[in-house]
């Protein structure tokens, strides 16, 4: 009976009144997206053009390709209208409720990206719009948090728990609960019950195709290896969609590792978002998948500088392709974040949002500098001779919206790759 | 009677509507022979397990015929804001499901109980975490519970955990939802077991002032099963004796009380003696709903 669709994962654990709205969603997804009834995606691709700016370039990285001695790619999804990916998926899910004859939108958001391309989506396709937000992403996504308000949204500032994207969704399920007949909920990554994950990974596996696409172009073949960072992981499935039946292609999601992956138990807290690499098989916000949780089955309070990332699940697809040995999970540190992201600033004139800047950092790690392997002291040899010659990273956002928080951080920190900050305090 | 004496083995099997024999029903005959029926909810652990087993024994004694207690998830999803601080107190008390059961195999009350709680809780019970749903069904029956409540446990996805339920004569009870209708209204009630706990309006538990229209709609469109199904009992926003009554008169076999409770739990300075009286309150309105006189009082 369940609609698992990936393996174990999936199927649709929520409350019994919101049971007809995803049946009523799962109708309108076979006939308006995979079927494109009404023109539906006709006009989806056209928006995403016009209004979204695809497709965003494939760019050789000429320092990095330098650095890490292969040839880097970054698909360039920080150069989306808004600033990320999110974009792809909110467009189609918030054009989707139009087609459906919804009158509102709910939305929740982390490092407020979703919210952004939900609150931008909703203004250019009038209509109205909340957006739920944890208390502390609130306090440190607020030029997100102004933008959102600039495009005509609600922000409603969740304060239970650690006032995070869990909390948030927590509280957007109860508002769509309560108003599911005239409301669609604009779920922001590959999570929750069916068909969001599905449905979430075809608005994004644009990203994928258009790379897979442009690299062909590039390199005359496919990459060795795509290399993309995890929270949810909706850029990630949008990554490597389009590359799963290519066998020889190596894909790697890149988790929060936070300060730790040890996790405080007493305190029931997680200092880390790396579900897939070290969490466990249990059922939230609708989905099975792998969580990061308590022996009793208690959600750990999850942790990343990155607040995008932030976040205690992950996608059941993602779950399934780490089971079946498609992808392989990795994570990096927030030192390691931190430091990919002035590197990549520097080097390249890009600057990443903290959440691409793991992807980053997993190339740094992995690949080992020139100079490194020229001493022989090279960090993974393994993952080094993975990696191959010819990889795309995912540069899932821009960074602007990070400023605060990369100041702040690496303050107090000693990295490498930061410039001195001081200069402007004075 | 004491939870030993509801072992399941000890009940008298009994053929249902599809034909399998199943263990007669501790909940639907305590909604029967007590009708109109009292159903009381409270948060385990809130604010400890020690209080618990006073309010338990306290809402016994006011009238409640069944008692949901809550075993507390760190995501209620389903929960407005007043069992949502509920659920936050017991686990900031410690409450786990250890204590849970250990409070339950402490309880001698007239009420059958039943647990409330989210699917991940009973997933990860036992040796096999996120695999199997049995050990915790075994746990439940272990300690005398006789059903169960999982509100993010649609039909669809109920199998394993119903299976696990018949093996051991627990009942699995279902919501039904404003929004069920038609197809998936058929389906509910042909699992359904015990009793069918109806939603009274959209959106999540809360007290609240009035009877929403919903629950009329609701118990209208369930009187076709009145004859070969479970009985019904409305809950999310009964709180005074006056709702029990409207809803009893509206069809309903009985009234489902939470956050009203939750609250008295919350702020009252003698809560045990204060639920006691809300109970009373509230059977008595239920009773009032059905035209059944008010037995005199000792």
């Amino acid at each position: 009976m369940s609609k698992s669709s990936f393996g174990r994962y999936g199927g649709q654990f929520v409350p019994e009144a919101l049971m007809p709205a995803l049946e009523e969603l799962e109708d309108a997804y076979e006939r308006y997206v995979l079927g494109n009834e009404d023109g539906f995606v006709d006009e989806f691709r056209e928006r995403l053009r016009e209004f979204g700016g695809r497709p965003t370039p494939l760019q050789r990285a000429d320092r990095l390709s330098e650095r890490y001695g292969r040839e880097v790619y970054l698909k360039r999804e920080d150069l989306v209208h808004g600033g990320a990916h999110k974009l792809n998926n909110a467009l189609g899910q918030v054009l989707l409720a139009k087609y459906m004859g919804k009158e509102r939108i709910v939305a929740e958001t982390g490092a407020g990206q979703h919210g952004t391309a939900t609150a931008m989506a909703a203004a250019h396709l009038e209509m109205p719009c909340e957006i739920y937000m944890g208390r502390t992403d609130v306090n440190r996504q607020r030029p997100n948090v102004y933008r959102m308000r600039m495009l005509g949204a609600e922000v409603t500032p969740v304060e239970t728990g650690r006032g995070t994207l869990k909390e948030a969704i927590n509280e957007t399920m109860r508002d769509w609960a309560g108003s599911v007949e005239t409301t669609h909920y604009v779920i922001g990554s590959v999570v929750g019950p069916h068909p969001f994950p599905e449905m979430v990974r075809e608005f994004q596996s644009v990203i994928g195709e258009e790379a897979r696409e442009q690299v062909l172009e590039r390199a005359g073949r496919l990459p060795d290896s795509v290399v993309a960072c995890a929270g949810g992981g909706s850029n990630t499935m949008g990554a490597f969609h389009a590359f799963v039946p290519d066998s020889d292609v190596g894909l790697y999601a890149v988790e929060a590792g936070g300060s730790s992956l040890e996790i405080d138990a007493e305190a029931g807290v997680a200092p880390n978002s790396a579900t897939l690499s070290t969490g466990s098989d249990g059922v939230l916000h609708g989905a099975m998948t792998k969580l990061l949780q308590s022996e009793d089955g208690q959600i750990m309070e999850s942790h990343s500088v990155s607040a995008g990332l932030d976040y205690a699940g992950v996608g059941p697809e993602l779950s399934n392709l780490v089971d079946t040995g498609r992808v392989t999970p990795d994570s990096v540190d927030d030192d390691a974040a931190l430091e990919a992201f002035h590197r990549l600033s520097r080097l390249e004139g890009i600057i990443p949002a903290l959440e691409s800047s793991h992807a980053l950092a997993y190339l740094e790690r992995a690949a080992g500098t020139a100079a490194e392997r020229a001493s022989g002291d090279e960090p993974r040899a393994e993952a080094h001779e993975e990696l191959g010659e010819l990889v795309v990273v995912n540069v899932s956002g821009r960074g602007d919206k990070d400023l605060e928080t990369v100041l702040e951080e690496t303050e107090k920190r000693d990295l490498e790759a930061a410039p001195d900050v001081e200069v402007f305090e004075q | 009677m004491t939870r030993e004496d509801r072992r399941p083995e000890e009940r008298e099997p009994r053929d249902d509507e599809r034909g399998v024999t199943r263990p007669a029903s501790d909940i639907e005959r305590a909604i029967r022979e007590n009708h109109p029926a009292l159903i009381a909810y409270v948060t385990a652990g809130d604010p400890s397990l020690e209080a618990t087993k006073e309010y338990v024994e306290a809402l016994d004694r006011g009238g409640a015929d069944l008692i949901e207690l809550g075993l507390p998830f760190s995501e209620p999803i389903a929960e407005g804001p007043t069992i949502q601080a509920a659920i936050n107190r017991a686990l900031e008390a410690g409450t786990t499901p250890a204590g849970f059961f250990d409070l339950v195999d402490s309880l001698s009350v007239e009420a059958p109980l039943l647990v409330m709680t989210y699917y991940n809780m009973i997933l990860q019970h036992g040796s096999e975490p996120g695999a199997d749903v049995r050990p915790f069904v075994e746990r439940a029956a272990d300690a005398g519970l006789s059903g169960i409540i999982v509100p993010d446990l649609p039909a669809e996805e109920a199998e394993p955990l119903r299976a696990a339920c018949d093996d051991h004569g627990l009942d699995l009870v279902f919501i039904v939802a404003p929004t069920t209708a038609g197809e998936r209204l058929e389906r509910i009630m042909d699992r359904a077991s015990g009793f069918a706990y109806v939603q009274a309006r959209l959106g999540t538990t809360g007290a609240r002032g009035d009877v929403s229209r919903a629950t009329h709609d609701s118990l209208a469109r369930l009187e076709a099963y009145d004859d070969a199904g479970v009985p019904k009992a409305v809950g999310f926003g009964v709180s005074e004796g006056d709702h029990a009554a409207e809803i009893v008169a509206a069809g309903a076999d009985g009234v489902i009380v939470g956050s009203a409770l939750v609250d008295i739990i919350a702020t009252s300075e003698t809560p045990a003696a204060d639920l006691e009286a809300k109970a009373r309150e509230l059977k008595a309105g239920a009773r009032r709903g059905a035209d059944v006189p008010e037995p005199e009082q000792p």
